[in-house]
Formats: C-alpha cells, structure tokens, sequence
C-alpha cells in the first residue's frame, strides 16, 4: 500500500502530513511518500531570493524537513519525492503514474492570491487523481 | 555532435508548440521596448527575429529565448535621443564584440561574485522602470484610455484562471483591439507611432564616421549594455538550469549573446539579451530544445509580415496594460520579505541599487555599486576578528588578512604577562599582512622581555608562516 502526502512547506500542508504519518501507522506495511513541487511560475522570485543554488536547493529541502522529523519521532518510514513544474498537474502526474493508493493533501497553500488566480491545487488534484483523496482542512 | 543533434532535434514536437507560443509573446513587448527607446518598432522586431535565431545556434542554454529586452531598451535611451539610429546600430555592434570577448575570458565565472541582493536591486528597478516608461501612454489622456487600460489588465491576470494555452496576454489583445476597433472609439493605436515591417531585415552598415569621435561616444553604451545583457542573460540561464533539471555552458552564452548582438547590429536591429518572462513561458509551454528558440524567431517575423497591417491597429492604452503586467512580473514582490529577513547590508545593497538605478537610469551603474558596495560589505563581516586571554593564552578567532590585522594588533597593546601563548586554532593567517602582523606582536613583545610561543596554526597557516619569514 502507498500512501502519498504533497506539501508545499504551509501549515496547513503540515497538518495534512501528520494525518498521512497517522495513517501510516495504521498499515503497518504501508509504504509513506511526501511529494513536493517546486512551483515552475515560482522558479525566477525563488532564485533570486536565495544566494546560489546550493542555498535554493537547501531551502527546498527544509520545506520537508518538518515532515520527516515528525515522522521519524513516531517511527514511520518515509521516501521523499521533489518535483518541477506546475503543482497540480505534477501531482496528478505522479500519483496516476506510480499507483499511489492513498493521497493526502492540504486544503489550501501559502497565497491566497493565487489561489484566487490560479485556482485551489487541491481541487484540481482531486478532481483528477486516480485514487482516494483525503483533503485535510 | 550527438548531443548537438538532440538539442535540436531531441523534442521536435514540444519546440515547436513551444516556440509558436513564444513568438506570438514576443511580439507586444518588442513594441513597447521599441517606443521606449523612442525607434521605429522594426528596429526591435527586427532584432528580436535575429536575436532569437542566432542564439538558437551558437547561444549556452538550450531553450533561452533572448530578443530585444527592456533593460537594453532603458540603456540605450539616451544613444536615441542624443545621437540616433545609426548610433544605437554602431553601439549593439560593438556591444556584440564586447559580450564576445567577455565570454572568451570566462565572464560567466564572474557570476558568482554578484550577489542576490545586488541582482534584487535589478529586476526591482527595472520593473519600475517599465511600469515608469508606460505612464504617458495613459497620464493625460482621456478616461477611455484609462478604461482599455485597465481592462486589459483584468484580462491579463483573470483569463488564465480559466485558460492558459495561450499566453493571456495575447489574449486580451486581440480581445480588447476587437472591442476598440467595434465601438469605433478613438485611441492613440500602434499605427500612429511607427511602420510595422514589410520585408525581411537586410544587411547593411551603420551610417557613422569610423572614427575616434564616434567610439567615444557609443563605448559607454556598448558597456553599459554588454554588462546589463550578460547579467539578465545568465540569471536567466541559471534560472532555466533550475526549471529543467539540466546544466548549460555559461560561457558559451555569454559569446552566443555576443555574436548575435554584432550582427544584430547589421542588420538594423537593438541590442537585446535573454528574457525571463518569454524563457519561462517557453519551458512551461514544454520547450526545451534550440528548435523552440529558433522557431520563436522566425514564426515571430511571419506573423510581423502577414499581421503587420493588424498589429498597428493595437491601441496603446492596451499595450501599456500588458506593459503594466510585465512590470509588475518583473518586480520580485519578495523583496518586502527579504528587507524584513535579511541582514542590514544586505537590505541596504538592495536599496541602494535600485536607488542608484533610478537616479541614474542606468542599470549598469546601479549593478556595479552594488557589488562594490556587498563586496566592502563582505570584507568588513569576515574582518572581525577578536582575541581573548585566559591566563597567558591569547586565543584568535577569525581570519587574519589585510582587513583585519589592525585590530589583532591593537588587541596585545597592554601586556602584562611576561610569557604568552598565541593560539591560532579558531584562525587562519591569509597573507603577507597577517604573517606581519604576528610577527610585529612578537618583536615588540619580545623587546619588552617577554617570550611569545605561537601555536595551533593549521598547516596552510604554517606554511604561509615558514615560507615569509
């Protein structure tokens, strides 16, 4: 069984990856992946926000850092996953494709604004994704 | 050659789309960045088509598209207005031959050394002033102006919500030209301020006295757009390296962006460089290979030929909404964040280069302060060097170089131990100046009649140490 949590490093993705961590723990042979996009309409603004690359990739993985740690206190064994492109047409790439059984999501992410623009990456995700899709508010 | 082929011919389908939608992106702001520098909108198309095709060969980064750009289009201001055409000609032929050599020096390892808060400071101050360029379009005019304006810009930011094949842009052109030219209303259009072109570029000579006169007066320009270029050019590389996951030749750019600009030149066209805005487009749109670039160019001078006589009917008000957009895109709305986060020097980099910027209209300017000036910075923050004593042993933390050996001097003034023990664990002595340093405390402590014992040097210390004394 493959259980799948994205997270774009929001609170509200957090508390998404604790209920994934919860349901882990309940499969027992369950195998836990954290996805995360790197957002392709984001990729000039964070490249100039970081001193080099090596600092972009490092503040990138800090986005998951949270996850793993919690997982790890409790136990529960995680592969993490970094992808490029747009998020929600990623996401449902990746979890059609690598038969994700069970994906968790966040119900909303960091900009508002965008979301207002672009519109809300979980409900693309859900509308699409092969699989059951649990969406933590 | 096999991986030359594949950047051609590794993602045919893709480039090509790609590439289609690129160039219809490129054709409103090459407008723009032509009445901007107050010339014939030829001149930029003519140099965005040469541009973008002669990159695609000889350019770094498979999938950059470069053409005229704002930030050459704000340099060469001035070149237009003093000295005209022919000038800004003979200034994006000589910029081609400085980008040229640059690039066969290794210009691009020089990249490392401009910090982020200097390249802030840059697209900041570009995007205002593009957003600054646009005003006219709409101060003053009536409120029609206004409304086309900011229609325009309603459609730029809704339509992708619902639709985003095409660039939304594009998209609300043509919508609001529709509207402008249905209800008959009067704008101030595209046509009233230049020809569109009718055939394709020839190549010819700039019409100016090779002469010392002249050199004298296009070789600021040509620097002030080589530096400018290179800069926009590779932060757009790295950006695209990021984007696809794969490596470029920086180099090979830098000399690509050169031999473009020179015949560019030639060929009546502006100076240009890489762009962020199209490049990114062009990777999202899944364009990866030299193909899209090159098609970008050439599907951007059909339709300039087959649509010129419907591109002129575009109304300003409407082109300086999508300006206002691109200005907007421009401008890193970070920076709030990053002035709040980041250490003082930093932020007073940033600043100072979008100060200097706007004051000087000058990005070129504006860019070199700022690395000076993070530079000075820099050396300052790793200069502090402190030594503390805990009975007789005088410990040194930080480096020793020129910078800092003031200080470490300053710091064994007052003696009172008759033996003491420098430890140099927590430094590092980096030249001749901190060798002198060490040994200048020793003599005169030594005069004094004390013994000094210097230990705890690590072995690139040690040997600078033994070799100078």
């Amino acid at each position: 069984m493959k259980i799948a949590v994205a997270i774009d490093g929001s609170e509200n993705a957090l508390r998404a990856a604790k209920h994934a961590i919860t349901l882990a723990q309940y499969f027992p042979e369950a195998q836990l992946e954290v996805i995360y996009v790197a957002d392709y309409n984001k990729a000039k603004d964070e490249r100039l926000l970081s001193q080099s690359e090596e600092s972009l990739l490092l503040k990138r993985k800090q986005k998951m850092d949270p996850v793993l740690e919690l997982a790890h206190t409790v136990g529960v064994k995680v592969k993490t996953t970094m992808l490029k492109g747009n998020p929600s047409q990623e996401i449902i790439k990746y979890v059609n494709t690598e038969a994700v059984d069970q994906l968790v999501i966040g119900s909303r992410g960091l900009n508002a604004f965008q979301e207002m623009v672009l519109g809300s990456v979980s409900h693309k995700v859900m509308k699409h994704v092969d699989c059951p899709v649990t969406i933590v508010k | 050659m096999h991986t030359f082929k594949q950047q051609w011919l590794g993602n045919v389908r893709a480039d090509i789309l790609a590439g289609i939608v690129v160039g219809l992106a490129l054709i409103p702001e090459a407008l723009a960045f032509a009445f901007i520098v107050g010339v014939d909108p030829r001149v930029a198309l003519y140099a965005s088509f040469t541009i973008a095709v002669i990159t695609s060969f000889v350019g770094g980064r498979p999938g950059l598209i470069s053409a005229a750009t704002g930030a050459m289009a704000l340099v060469l201001v001035n070149l237009m207005a003093d000295h005209g055409l022919q000038y800004v000609l003979a200034a994006t032929v000589l910029t081609g031959i400085i980008q040229l050599i640059l690039g066969g020096l290794g210009v691009a390892n020089l990249m490392r050394f401009i910090p982020n808060s200097v390249m802030l400071g840059f697209v900041n101050a570009l995007g205002i002033m593009i957003f600054i360029t646009q005003l006219p379009y709409l101060r003053g005019n009536d409120a029609m102006t206004y409304l086309f304006a900011i229609a325009t810009l309603v459609l730029v930011y809704a339509v992708p919500r619902f639709f985003t094949a095409i660039p939304a842009p594009l998209i609300a052109i043509v919508v609001m030209t529709g509207i402008a030219l249905m209800s008959g209303v009067s704008l101030q259009s595209i046509g009233d301020l230049g020809k569109m072109p009718s055939s394709l570029p020839t190549f010819f000579f700039p019409d100016i006295p090779l002469n010392f006169e002249t050199l004298k007066i296009i070789l600021p320009y040509s620097l002030a757009l080589s530096i400018v270029g290179l800069l926009e050019s590779l932060l757009t590389s790295q950006v695209l390296d990021d984007m696809t996951d794969t490596p470029s030749n920086k180099n090979q750019e830098a000399r690509g962006q050169g031999i473009a600009n020179f015949f560019t030149g030639f060929f009546g066209g502006m100076a240009g460089c890489a762009l962020i805005g199209q490049s990114m487009i062009n990777i999202k749109s899944g364009g990866r290979g030299r193909l899209s670039t090159f098609t970008a160019g050439v599907f951007l001078m059909f339709l300039i030929i087959v649509l010129g006589d419907v591109v002129v009917k575009i109304p300003m008000p409407v082109l300086a909404g999508v300006m206002i957009m691109v200005a907007a895109t421009t401008f890193n709305w970070g920076s709030f964040k990053f002035l709040k986060q980041a250490p003082k020097t930093e932020s007073l980099v940033m600043l100072i280069t979008v100060a200097i910027i706007l004051y000087t209209h000058n990005l070129a300017i504006g860019v070199v302060v700022g690395v000076i000036m993070s530079s000075l910075f820099f050396v300052a923050k790793i200069s502090r060097v402190t030594v503390t004593s805990d009975a007789g042993i005088y410990r040194v933390k930080g480096p020793l170089f020129f910078a800092s050996t003031t200080k470490f001097i300053q710091s064994f003034k007052d003696i009172k131990e008759k033996e003491i023990i420098i430890d140099f664990e927590d430094s590092q002595l980096w030249d001749e100046s901190s060798v002198g340093a060490v040994v200048k405390v020793k003599q005169k402590l030594e005069e004094e009649g004390g013994a000094v014992t210097i230990r705890g040097l690590n072995s690139s210390s040690e040997q600078l140490y033994g070799k100078l004394l």
